[in-house]
């Protein structure tokens, strides 16, 4: 591993209010990211919302209309002039692999180096070496019609990787293979990354993947990114009601904070409880209150914060497996909470329950994004 | 953070020219002199005074002058349009028999179909001379041994002849417009008209043939357009029967006195009538028939024709049988014979016609060199253009790609004819006086057979999957390493059948060579006009059967080739 592993290979990119204008319409709006150098950022979003263009923009294949991307502090995209691809030290993975069939696999891995006038010896330790991290070792001499999708896409990981790119980019490498193989080439590429550490953009619309292996994500929506932070972060604290739906279930309540409590329909939680003691909340309030985080229960105990009880009546429920998921409104009250619960929890549709809300656990979103 | 001034980024400063706008200069440079000059310089001379070069509208007086000239132009249309009738008729009923019902041998009657589209015409043409001469063709010499008759009862030197014989050549091209469509027809679709009670004669006719009605219109467009444009069918049985049609005008002005304005102005029209059909045939085909709607999905029952099988069988043999199987076998008697006249017998069977070709007349063996060098030089020149252009516009390297898609495209819809007397017009004379030269001849083929070389190498590249070269380009390699290392190895296949699309087609162009070609440059298809002028029909048939063996030769080790490729390549 010793002769792979880069040494000042890794850069710091930042993308300056980047924008894609194609005609009236905008694919990209005024994008600002920042990659520190060995981080793993994924692009995440809905189909169609700029994630590929803004990839392609990165690689040099598309000029922005506006806005600067930066590598190492170097400008190499600008409206008017950009670095051709092939002088980035970038490597890009595609969703077609884009492996050449005329090519055996160990001169796919090859034709990088070569580009960069190694030697042959160099060349062929190299190869072997990284052919054997992504273990293909025995496949180097097949063409790629030989080879299963998996064996392709580790055949395009290893061609990307060989070069120590300044970057990598990944634009949907996992789209193509069926859901078991998914599962296993994101701990593949995961794993990849600790033991080489290039800076990484990847782009997807699969939000496990991108829980898998980013260090931080960035969502995007319609052009424009709508929060950057690790996956953590990102499920407990969304901070806009498009990352709150998108990644994972949710429920919206909306909330008026008054000096002591919080009031929603038809009951109040105390304001001390929330996040930070309740600091920074004002007027009217959107929360995201995820259906794991609310507790369903028959009776209220001694053990319960009162504060966060509310009686309700159970409407609907629908049996997942490893979750039981409930319907639930609270007394008198029109919201309708979703509410996931442990198989053994089990009530019945009509019952009344008593729902114990985590106020820590319910994260502010902010009102002006997206309705 | 402007990028001029921030000393940064030192390989982003603005290039003046980019790399790709020079590829587009050059290609569309090429495509200026080998198409766009030679039909301006038609168009201009058509209103040109040859002295003066001053604006006149003489030229099309002196072209539309004679009764006889303006006379042809309706001869012309009348012809094609019976040419096209008796296609269709030819055509529509075999391609029927052979996509939709139990016929008997259904590859033997499509391979021999195959066969009369890789005839020339103008070898057919011969072949049915050796059958219908008045009074010494095969057929009339059986009929007066058979009936005692003074005369023959077929007379090939007639109008009626001249349709035959051209529509024996042209109905392949609505044949295979009507099977692939007929085969795209989902049979449930005639299952439903037949569930509420339709007859099998009523359904064929109300139900299917209308579904293929614009395949059928397209193939016969096309057969129109080629026959207007025809020349070497007509040199050969029209004009010793005296029969006029446009293209033998043409070739009259170029007889001494040259006229090439004249020619130029009486092209014009022809150039019309191509474009409006080619138009009308755009929209017919372009309406997404019907057919296309059904796709290929749909099951396909053959239809059982019982006893009838053996009608269809007999009506497709005697087609094929007209077009190939008898001028093949007149053309046999006649390579190998010393004299095709005496018959079948011992001592008048040779093989001098082919020693004497290939061996004793240097200047018959020169010709039969030129074709083959020059087609395949036109080949190589027209697949790297294409491929060249293609790439620009496939891959959008450059703005203002339409420009030359068009021009690229322009030669389908300008007659053969018409495209090389352009081309004679610019070139041949001053400033580069290519008269006499290969050069010209080359050039010219390549003009005509452009849209058959894009056509195929747009199809190509749109095939291979842009991501394959961007993942070159990633790596470090420029755009051209990206066609090198993996656009051309990945088309090699294809490339070889684009080469030989058009080098086979090449190899027996007539219209173009007869404006073109000079003393030192003559080539097969000139050659075996000349010796049917002379009559000399052994020698004649013997250099059409070399020409025919060697093209599928070429053909078998072109497949072959591609063969291997595709194994390697299987996906
Ligand atoms: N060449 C183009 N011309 C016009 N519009 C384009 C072009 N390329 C992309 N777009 C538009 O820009 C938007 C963003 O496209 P992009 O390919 O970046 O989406 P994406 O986020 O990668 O989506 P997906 O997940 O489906 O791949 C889309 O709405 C698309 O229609
Ligand atoms: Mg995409």
């Amino acid at each position: 591993m010793s002769k792979l592993q880069p040494d000042a290979g890794r850069s710091r990119l930042a993308l300056n209010g980047i924008s894609c204008v194609y005609g009236a319409f905008t694919a990209v709006d005024g994008l600002n990211l920042e990659i520190v150098p060995g981080e793993f950022v994924s692009l995440l979003g809905p189909s169609g919302c700029g994630k590929t263009t803004t990839l392609r923009m990165i690689a040099g294949f598309i000029r922005p209309t506006a806005g600067t991307i930066t590598m190492d502090g170097e400008v190499i995209s600008a409206p008017g002039a950009a670095l051709p691809p092939e002088r980035r030290q970038m490597s890009m993975i595609f969703q077609s692999y884009a492996i050449w069939p005329n090519m055996t696999v160990a001169e796919n891995v090859a034709f990088g180096l070569k580009l960069r006038h190694l030697g042959r010896e160099a060349i062929r330790a190299k190869v072997t070496e990284m052919l054997e991290t992504v273990k293909l070792g025995a496949l180097a001499d097949r063409y790629p019609a030989e080879l299963s999708g998996g064996q392709q896409q580790r055949v395009a990981l290893a061609r990307a990787m060989v070069i120590q790119p300044r970057v990598l980019l990944l634009d949907e490498p996992l789209s193509n293979l069926d859901a078991n193989l998914r599962e296993e080439m994101r701990f593949e590429i995961r794993r990849l990354h600790d033991a080489f550490h290039f800076t990484t953009v990847y782009v997807t619309h699969d939000q496990g993947e991108a829980m898998v292996t980013s260090d931080r994500i960035a969502v995007m929506n319609a052009g424009r990114i709508e929060q950057v932070d690790p996956p953590y972060l990102l499920y407990t604290r969304p901070r806009t009601r498009f990352v709150a739906g998108f990644i994972g279930r949710t429920n919206f309540m909306n909330g008026a904070c008054g000096a002591q409590h919080v009031t929603f329909d038809r009951f109040a939680l105390p304001r001390a409880m929330f996040a930070d003691g309740g600091a920074g909340l004002h007027g009217d309030v959107t929360f995201s209150v995820r259906p794991q985080s609310i507790a369903l229960h028959r009776a209220p105990a001694a053990a319960m914060r009162f504060g966060c009880l509310v009686a309700g009546r159970l409407l609907e429920r629908a049996f997942l497996g490893e979750t039981w998921d409930y319907v639930v409104a609270p007394e008198d009250s029109l919201l309708r909470l979703k509410v996931a619960a442990l198989p053994f929890q089990v009530f019945e549709v009509g019952e009344t329950v008593w729902l114990e809300f985590d106020p820590e656990q319910m994260a502010p979103i902010a009102r002006d994004v997206s309705v | 953070m402007s990028v001029a001034g921030s000393g940064h980024a030192p390989g982003i400063a603005r290039r003046r020219v980019q790399p790709a706008t020079w590829a587009w200069l050059a290609v569309f440079a090429a495509l200026v002199f080998l198409v766009a000059a030679p039909v301006a310089r038609l168009l201009v001379s058509s209103i040109q005074d040859t002295e003066t070069g001053a604006f006149t509208w003489h030229n099309y007086a002196i072209a539309y002058g004679p009764a006889r000239n303006y006379a042809a132009l309706g001869t012309s249309l009348l012809y094609a349009a019976e040419v096209t009738v008796v296609s269709a008729i030819f055509a529509v009923p075999i391609a029927w028999g052979v996509a939709r019902t139990d016929m008997p041998a259904k590859s033997l009657i499509r391979a021999l179909i195959l066969g009369a589209f890789i005839t020339p015409p103008y070898l057919g043409a011969i072949g049915w001379i050796l059958l219908a001469g008045p009074n010494a063709g095969w057929l009339n010499q059986a009929w007066m041994a058979l009936t005692g008759a003074p005369h023959g009862l077929v007379d090939i030197y007639s109008f009626g002849g001249l349709v035959l014989v051209t529509a024996l050549y042209a109905f392949p091209y609505i044949f295979v417009f009507t099977a692939d469509a007929l085969e795209r027809v989902s049979s449930e679709m005639e299952e439903a008209a037949r569930i509420l009670g339709s007859g099998t004669l009523r359904t064929i006719l109300r139900v299917t043939l209308p579904l293929v009605t614009p395949a059928i219109l397209g193939g016969a467009i096309v057969v129109f357009l080629d026959t207007v444009a025809l020349f070497g069918t007509p040199a050969i049985i029209a004009l010793p029967a005296r029969i006029k049609v446009m293209t033998l005008v043409l070739w009259e002005f170029f007889e001494f006195p040259v006229r090439a304005e004249a020619a130029a102005a009486y092209a014009v029209p022809l150039i019309l009538i191509t474009v409006a059909l080619f138009a009308a045939q755009r929209a017919i085909l372009g309406r997404r028939g019907y057919v296309a709607l059904t796709g290929k999905g749909g099951s396909r029952a053959e239809l059982r024709l019982g006893a009838w099988r053996w009608a269809m069988f007999g009506y497709g043999l005697l087609v094929v049988g007209l077009a190939v199987i008898l001028p093949f076998a007149a053309l046999a008697q006649a390579a190998f014979s010393h004299a095709w006249g005496r018959g079948f017998s011992w001592d008048n069977l040779t093989l001098g016609n082919f020693r004497y070709l290939l061996f004793t007349d240097p200047a018959a063996r020169l010709t039969i060199i030129h074709s083959f060098v020059y087609s395949a030089a036109t080949a190589f020149i027209a697949v790297a253009l294409a491929l060249a252009i293609a790439y620009i516009v496939s891959r959008r390297l450059t703005r203002r790609t339409g420009i030359l898609t068009a021009l690229c495209m322009a030669p389908l819809v300008i007659p053969g004819i018409v495209l090389a007397i352009g081309f004679y017009a610019a070139w041949a004379p001053p400033p580069l006086a290519l008269y006499g030269t290969a050069a010209l001849l080359v050039l010219g083929y390549t003009a005509r057979f452009l849209p058959i070389a894009y056509t195929s190498c747009m199809a190509s590249l749109r095939s291979l999957n842009p991501e394959m070269e961007e993942a070159v380009r990633i790596l470090g390699g420029s755009q051209l390493r990206a066609i090198g290392s993996v656009v051309v190895p990945l088309l090699k296949t294809s490339l070889v059948g684009t080469w030989l699309l058009v080098f086979i087609p090449a190899t027996r162009e007539l219209s173009t060579a007869i404006f073109l070609v000079g003393a030192k440059t003559r080539v097969i298809s000139v050659m075996m006009l000349d010796l049917s002028e002379n009559g000399s029909f052994e020698t004649l048939a013997a250099l059409g059967f070399f020409l025919l063996g060697v093209t599928v030769v070429i053909v078998l080790a072109g497949y072959k080739l591609l063969g291997r490729d595709f194994m390697l390549r299987r996906s």
